[in-house]
């Protein structure tokens, strides 16, 4: 196709994802070097007959002057970055020098907001996207194995997980798992402990998410892997079985390594999705124990008195070089294929 | 394995089976609670004294003197506005898949029958543009949309998601326009059509397996956004799935609580309805990415 044709076609596609797509990668860079304006305070005489008091106000006048002039806020450098509420150089180093052991900084360094943040983040993708080539692989295998006929549906139920939107499924759950909902009232009794809550602790509130994570992404690598399984060729299985190997053996040398290229793409997927996790601390409001450098952003940007601009485009700078981390892989196998496609 | 020459014991076929139960019952129960929960008092599904009164309806016996009660979707869809919601969604929905889909085919064609090296580097990018997270997108509208005062309105929202939409159409078309032989555009070439004409002549007519599977996909994107729906409308334009979350905020009073949950029946239905029609379509879909790398 000669580059003019090309360009036409190809332009209202690439407006929109360089105007809503691009922009606003660079416009969160922009903003997350700015900090949102400071409040004018004057000193006001205030006198009754008992005598003169001065008192601090907030001179909204001229604050919104300000801000009318600046709306993007004052210029903070790299200052929203290392603040507390981020990277938190000042207290981590602080901690560092104070702290009698490596368990205890660490201790403390983990409740910074961004770092419990990042932590909760990064194991969530560390339980989840095992669990989930695993739970995939496996119910792949045994619907592989599942007459033909009755497939049809036995798909359809996987799938229903997937499908539904990430805050709709996890309330679905949550309400199950309520202390007055099905589950959460049957662990009760079954523990013997009416003040149970899967709500009140945080161990269990996390390891709730991941589970719901399992729930929820585990029909995605089933879909992938079962098309694979489709392909994976007769005759070396045929062989093997005639040279006497178990249905293990089978799986684990030929079955596997046939289907080892899609074993990564869905890995590489799913770890990039559960990096980030949001709509299911919504979900199962578990804010106040489960934090992730998503819901980080969100919470900035719906504050009631003033939207923190500055604060979530600086998380948001680090989402995205996390995610580059995640990515790079895939783009470097991409690229791989692309040269030997040609 | 259907190998043919394997011999499967009893045993592990009873086992598999079992699995299979086991897994479908994880998989679907919430659901099928959910919806038959709904048609139930608050007292009854979230029941402090019993679970088993969701069962036996002991409370909506009581309250409203049979079995079963619509009053939860009576409450959210009128009292809740729940309408309005469902009208906004399917306005967002009709129309984004309608603008991604005209674009999508388009740069995808575009993209399938370019050999040169930019088509790749876009191709690239439109990869890494897929992998960003929503919210960060969103965090860089919100201040020049605020400027801008292009903020709330049903518009701008169907734009950012057409575009957030766009990476994944592209992609998908591109690997099925990929499979359509480069003879058929070719010969119509040599016959004298311009390269629209060809597209419009040509490719339209066989196009649309495809397009149906991006065109699903675009439509789940479009109708289960919450991120996106919940940050750039403002609470009259509220789509669905914020809606939902709205009641929720307000939990502390009595019925609307069961509103968020006979409303998360009302979101879920249609689209299990279209999945249950469209399934080869959309595992299809969730494969090409996958085995045609």
């Amino acid at each position: 196709m000669p580059n003019r044709s090309f360009f036409w076609f190809f332009l209202p596609a690439g407006l929109a994802m360089i105007l809503f797509i691009g922009l606003p990668i660079i416009s969160t860079g922009i903003q997350s070097f700015y900090a949102q304006h400071d409040q004018i305070l004057v000193e006001v005489k205030k006198c009754d007959p008992f005598g003169c008091k001065v008192s601090v106000v907030v001179d909204q006048e001229a604050t919104s002057k300000i801000k009318d002039e600046k709306p993007l806020g004052k210029f903070n450098g790299f200052g929203t970055y290392i603040d507390r509420n981020h990277l938190a150089v000042d207290q981590v180093s602080e901690f560092w020098g104070e702290s009698k052991s490596i368990g205890d900084f660490i201790n403390k360094v983990g409740n910074l907001p961004f770092y419990k943040a990042l932590v909760f983040t990064l194991t969530y993708c560390v339980f989840v996207t095992p669990c989930v080539l695993l739970l995939g692989f496996i119910i792949a295998l045994s619907l592989n194995a599942i007459s033909r006929k009755i497939r049809g549906p036995l798909i359809f139920g996987t799938i229903l997980p997937m499908i539904v939107t990430p805050l709709v499924g996890s309330l679905v759950l949550f309400w199950m798992i309520d202390a007055e909902g099905i589950i959460g009232a049957n662990l009760q009794m079954l523990m013997n402990d009416p003040y149970l809550s899967l709500k009140s602790s945080k161990t269990l509130m996390w390891i709730t998410i991941i589970i719901y994570g399992v729930w929820h992404h585990s029909p995605f690598a089933f879909v992938v892997f079962y098309a694979a399984l489709q392909t994976v060729p007769q005759e070396p299985l045929e062989a093997s079985i005639i040279d006497g190997a178990s249905r293990f053996q089978r799986v684990k040398h030929i079955v596997l390594p046939h289907i080892y290229p899609v074993v990564t793409f869905v890995a590489l997927i799913s770890l990039m999705d559960n990096f980030r996790v949001f709509e299911p601390i919504i979900g199962f409001s578990a804010e106040g124990s489960a934090q992730s450098l998503s819901w980080l952003i969100y919470d900035n940007l719906v504050n009631e008195e003033v939207i923190l601009f500055g604060s979530a485009a600086a998380t948001s700078i680090m989402t995205i070089i996390g995610i580059s981390i995640i990515l790079a892989p895939v783009l470097i196998r991409t690229w791989r294929e692309f040269k030997t496609n040609r | 394995m259907d190998y043919g020459l394997d011999k499967k014991s009893n045993s592990l076929k009873t086992s598999n089976t079992i699995f299979i139960v086991i897994w479908l019952l994880i998989a679907c129960f919430p659901f099928i609670w959910t919806f038959w929960g709904s048609f139930k008092v608050r007292a009854d599904f979230f029941s402090r004294a019993d679970w088993w009164y969701a069962i036996t309806a002991f409370n909506t016996l009581i309250e409203t003197g049979a079995k079963f009660t619509t009053e939860a979707y009576s409450g959210a869809w009128f009292e809740g506005e729940f309408w309005k919601a469902s009208r906004n969604t399917v306005i967002v929905t009709i129309s984004v898949v309608s603008i991604s889909l005209f674009l999508g085919t388009l740069g995808a064609y575009a993209l399938s029958r370019s050999t040169k090296n930019y088509a790749f580097w876009l191709l690239i990018i439109a990869l890494i543009f897929r992998a960003m997270p929503h919210i960060t997108l969103v965090s860089g509208y919100l201040f020049p949309f605020f400027q801008l005062q292009i903020w709330g309105i049903l518009p701008t929202t169907i734009v950012v998601l057409v575009a957030i939409n766009q990476p994944f159409t592209l992609w998908l078309l591109y690997s099925f326009f990929k499979t359509v032989p480069k003879e058929l555009d070719e010969s119509a070439l040599i016959d004298g059509c311009s390269y629209f004409q060809t597209f419009r002549h040509i490719i339209m007519p066989v196009m649309w397996p495809g397009v149906i599977t991006a065109g699903l996909f675009s439509l789940m994107l479009a109708y289960n956004d919450f991120t996106v729906t919940a940050l750039l409308l403002n609470q009259e334009n509220h789509t669905m799935v914020p809606k939902i979350q709205s009641y929720l905020g307000t939990n502390q009073h009595e019925g609307n609580l069961m509103w968020a949950v006979s409303s998360v029946v009302s979101a879920t239905a249609p689209l299990f309805i279209l999945v249950m029609f469209f399934q080869r379509q959309i595992i299809s879909g969730l494969t090409a990415g996958a085995i045609k790398g």
